[in-house]
């Protein structure tokens, strides 16, 4: 027990740190408002996000949010309108990670850019939102930080203002996001009519006063896995992602990718085990909604690879890519109705984490490829090894561990998911069908993601290229993101441990 | 800990060598690969292990620690060796040295990055001979590849492109038949709560698995030994999944077809042993005929197919494949020395196997062409590095005193007297053939390249070949002629771990 009680909302500050971070440079932008002072701003940026992962894995470690005798036990805040467990702070924790390797790489992106401190300050907004994200208990709060997430992206998607690309992309992220916004805030009310609540266990508690407004109740679900749809860049709101993550700068695409893609899913996580409790929705709307999520997880898998297959543009194959993973950590929902259902999800939850690094890393390798003005497509990458080998082989380290190649972190997760979904696979013979597209479009995956380190170290440039510059920030990124890539596996126990804790608590 | 110093030094080695200037690469690669090759010839003076891992012998430098959970599995770094791996692992430090110093006078771009590779690849070899849970050995398996397809594919021939994703994709996919099949027998395992590959073995010989998915206990180990089967068949290789060697083989640098034929084909034959014939003794009893017919086709068809070719590195590409059928033909004759010998073939076959590779690497060096047809006479210009090349060819036909004489008398032996096998005595004889094509295509190119009158019309000098790579031949030399004189050096420790395996359960 803490030798000093602490206020109870203190358990949100790895989201206050990240709220104090974009209010100081909010500050410092309205005091001198034309700063190109790159440093302070990205290293405000970046000590906000590392302080944030700080408090999070501190608070994680202390057992905040853990059951059992020694540890602190689920915190509820606002009655329950906010909750943080063991759940919560593991996508603090991603997202914080993400937000650091995203603001140390823009730090030599944006050279010459002219709105800096709105970039640095939307991005940690967004940020805050997602970190929200992960601790909202409630439909309202959930929607509040859905939007808190969504608005600050919108503007960083579109912020290359002269490119016609980014501002194009923007407008299209900004028309399916509002739309999607009102399927899901649709979803909310019809949910509420249902049960009368918007607390997430006092709609548990309600289902069954839903009685006859079953097929109502039954309808919210379904917009609500529309809006988890569109923030997780799955089938059916999928297809803002290829546009606005090519046309977004790279780092905004991988911060969106990764980190949004993991608080949508944190979301989903906690408002289906929790609100809707699957025997219990069951008997009110009369379908078991983990059917959605088989489908949706192998559609979306399947189609986001044979997609990326056929692109030429490295950053949409990416996008692709990012759909296809979206599909695999989609199982994680699926496979609730087992009685292993918690493991899924624990290695679904490791995914996302592993994804932040790898795929982060990724979209950050195309910032640099931006920022050297290679070009776009597989071709224009071709022989990039030859003149900077230690970027490419962190690239190559990304390209294998998203295709699921010991000994990277990727194949560790993939590996835990499948054999997960095997053992649940006996419960529920679908699940079967998942894993194994699961491992079938894993196997084809393989097939673009070599052809990038195929372009990048096997074939000889088109045209010679200048020297290629090293910028620290963009270089340091990589390259940690590519060390963490290659020695995770090592640390998966522990990590394992620590996402099956937290799957647990929700899915109890 | 010393097995874990072993693929430190490698991997450190490789990260340091990958960031070193070009100039230096070759020769710090080289440096830091005599540490590896030093400690593990250390280890192999220091081996007090004693029986089979997987059958409850005392494994030497074993090491085990938790590393995660996976439901009710548990994962652990689990490595150690016995006298089946001991060997392997000392061949591999040895032959990853020789092919750096082979590396030398061919590979003239992005040097770094080459000899970082190539270490990279000896500690994830290592790792393969000494991991001893499926996890972790699944890991360095499947790792072992990502260097393999860069070395073809940057270093390679003209087609070295489709040869890198050609071998890419037929071993990779050949691993996840392998990798599900194994998953599943452990999921039927009732009683199994790890990855570690004695407790696998122990509960298949015990029982075996209850049935998955409405299959039925043995009919999943069926199932699952075939899987195993063609996934190992195709990393072998055996006829019909060979059809990626040949591509890989001659689009491969030298040093990158030493490794390949000298340690990773072992790595496919290691598999075998490790896990078909040991995990599964009533399946290799089922379908010991038929395996057995695959192993003699492999020996007569890739006999036939070297005889076939005019570039001297298929014809040695395409004798691996017949060098390997008979591994097959040793381990399920599943006698004393049947098994044992296909151990020691593993051995030999790797060492001569690097050899002539690297014989005609350096051949290729200095006339720049590896077709038979425009070779003649090389024996006057570079007599040392040829008369290497044909004391190689002998070792490969089995002459007495060098190790493939051993290593096929051993085979043979032990195939004959097989009783597992039926028609052994018609497999061997069949077999034994073979060695008449070996010694008809050897000769035949030999006779046509290095002997004769000199023709070869070059506007550049073909003269001798380095120092350094004559030294590293002599190396080899001398091994295969050590291993010829004194098979005992290794043979002892290879029996005692393969008689718990042909004894059966009881020890």
């Amino acid at each position: 027990m803490a030798v000093i009680d602490l206020p109870q909302w203190l358990a949100l500050a790895p989201a206050l740190i990240l709220a104090a971070t974009a209010l100081v440079l909010f500050l410092f932008d309205s005091i001198n408002p034309h700063s190109t002072n790159r440093t302070v701003l990205s290293g405000t940026t970046v000590i906000g996000a590392l302080a944030s992962l700080a408090v999070a894995v501190w608070y994680a470690a202390a057992g905040v949010g853990a059951t059992g005798i020694e540890n602190y036990g689920v915190i509820d805040i606002m009655d329950g309108q906010f909750v943080v467990d063991q759940l919560a702070l593991f996508f603090m924790i991603v997202v914080a990670i993400v937000t650091a390797l995203v603001a140390v790489a823009s730090h030599d992106y944006l050279q010459d850019h002219t709105y800096q401190a709105e970039y640095y300050s939307l991005l940690v907004l967004a940020a805050t939102g997602m970190s929200m994200m992960a601790v909202s208990n409630s439909l309202v709060t959930v929607f509040i930080a859905l939007e808190l997430t969504s608005l600050p992206s919108y503007a960083l998607v579109a912020i290359l203002k002269d490119n016609r690309g980014s501002v194009e992309a923007g407008l299209k992220y900004f028309l399916i996001g509002a739309l999607s916004s009102a399927i899901f805030v649709y979803g909310v009310s019809l949910v509420y009519g249902a049960t009368g609540s918007l607390q997430l266990e006092a709609i548990a508690a309600n289902l069954d006063a839903a009685g006859e407004m079953g097929g109502l109740l039954g309808l919210g679900i379904l917009m609500l896995i529309g809006g988890v749809a569109f923030k997780t860049a799955s089938v059916p709101f999928h297809f803002w992602a290829p546009e606005a993550y090519e046309g977004a700068p790279a780092p905004i695409s991988a911060f969106l990718s990764s980190a949004s893609k993991a608080a949508g899913f944190v979301l989903a996580f906690r408002v289906f085990t929790t609100a809707f409790p699957l025997e219990a929705t069951t008997a009110v709307i009369g379908v078991d909604w983990t059917w959605a999520f088989v489908i949706l997880a192998i559609v979306t898998m399947t189609l986001g690879n044979f997609a990326a297959a056929t692109q030429e543009n490295v950053k949409r194959m990416l996008a692709y890519s990012s759909i296809g993973h979206a599909g695999y950590v989609l199982i994680g929902l699926a496979a609730l109705s087992t009685s292993s259902g918690d493991l899924v999800m624990g290695a679904a939850m490791i995914h996302l984490l592993v994804y932040g690094f790898m795929n982060t890393g990724a979209f950050l390798f195309v910032g640099l490829a931006e920022y050297w003005g290679v070009g776009r497509t597989f071709e224009d990458y071709n022989g990039l090894a030859t003149q900077a080998p230690v970027a490419c082989a962190a690239m190559a380290v990304f390209m294998f561990s998203l295709a699921g190649i010991p000994p990277f972190g990727g194949f560790g997760s993939k590996y835990l998911l499948f054999s997960h979904t095997i053992e649940a696979a006996t419960e529920n013979t679908a699940l079967l069908a998942a894993a194994a597209a699961l491992v079938i479009n894993s196997t084809l995956s393989l097939y673009y993601y070599s052809r990038l380190v195929k372009a990048l170290w096997i074939e000889e440039p088109l045209l010679e290229r200048d020297t290629l510059a090293k910028p620290t920030g963009l270089y340091a990124a990589i390259v940690a993101a590519a060390v963490v890539t290659a020695v995770i596996l090592a640390a998966f126990g522990p990590i394992a441990d620590v996402a099956t804790e937290a799957a647990a608590t929700v899915v109890g | 800990m010393m097995i874990e110093a072993l693929i430190a030094v490698a991997l450190i080695g490789a990260l340091v060598t990958f960031v070193a200037p070009n100039r230096i690469a070759g020769k710090l690669a080289f440096a830091i690969s005599l540490v590896p090759a030093a400690l593990s010839l250390w280890l192999f003076g220091a081996f007090d292990g004693s029986g089979n891992a997987l059958r409850g012998g005392e494994l030497a430098f074993e090491s085990q620690a938790a590393w995660l959970e996976i439901g009710d599995y548990s994962i652990s770094w689990f490595v150690g060796l016995d006298g089946i791996s001991l060997p392997l692992v000392v061949l591999t430090t040895i032959l990853c040295t020789l092919a750096i110093v082979s590396s030398w006078t061919p590979i003239d771009e992005r040097q770094s990055q080459f000899y970082g590779l190539i270490l990279f690849i000896e500690a994830m070899l290592i790792g393969v001979f000494s991991a001893l849970d499926f996890f972790l050995w699944f890991v360095f398996w499947e790792a072992v590849l990502i260097p393999m397809y860069l070395l073809i594919g940057i270093w390679g021939g003209p087609r070295r492109k489709y040869a890198a994703i050609k071998f890419f994709v037929y071993t990779n996919v050949a691993s996840l038949v392998m990798f599900g099949s194994f998953v599943a027998l452990v999921f039927g395992l009732g009683d199994v709560t790890s990855f570690a590959l004695p407790e696998v073995a122990t509960a298949m010989l015990e029982g075996g698995p209850d049935g998955l998915f409405g299959l039925s206990g043995t009919t999943l180990a069926s199932v699952v030994f075939i899987g195993l089967f063609l996934g190992f068949a195709v990393k072998v290789p055996i006829v019909p999944f060979h059809t990626w060697l040949p591509d890989a083989h001659v689009e491969a640098p030298t040093p990158a077809s030493i490794l390949l034929a000298g340690v990773l084909l072992k790595m496919g034959t290691y598999a075998l042993l490790r896990f078909n014939f040991t995990m599964f003794p009533d399946q290799v009893e089922a379908y010991a005929v038929p395996i057995a017919a695959i192993a003699v086709i492999s020996v007569i068809y890739g006999a036939m197919l070297a005889l076939a070719q005019t570039d001297l590195k298929r014809i040695v590409a395409y004798s691996s494949v017949s060098s390997m059928g008979y591994v097959i033909l040793g381990l399920v004759a599943y006698t004393q020395f049947g098994v044992g010998g296909a151990t020691f073939q593993m051995i030999s076959h790797g060492l001569i196997s690097g050899l002539m590779f690297m014989a005609v690497g350096v051949i290729y060096n200095a006339t720049h062409t590896r077709m038979v047809t425009d070779m003649s006479g090389l024996a006057d210009r570079m007599p040392i590095a040829v008369g290497v090349l044909i004391a190689g060819a002998f070792g490969y036909m089995g002459l007495p005193l060098m190790s493939g004489f051993a290593a096929e008398y051993f085979i043979f032996f032990g195939s004959f007297g097989s009783e597992l096998l039926s028609y052994s005595a018609l497999f061997t004889s069949l077999a034994m053939f073979g060695i008449v094509i070996v010694a008809g295509y050897l000769l035949f190119a030999l006779q046509r390249t290095v002997f004769g009158p000199y023709r070869l019309e070059t506007d550049y000098e073909v003269g001798r070949a380095p120092v350094h790579d004559v030294a590293s031949l002599l190396v080899l030399l001398g091994l295969v002629v050590l291993l010829g004189v004194a098979p005992d050096l290794i043979f002892d420790m290879i029996t005692d771990a393969i008689d718990p395996i042909v004894q059966g359960g009881d020890l």
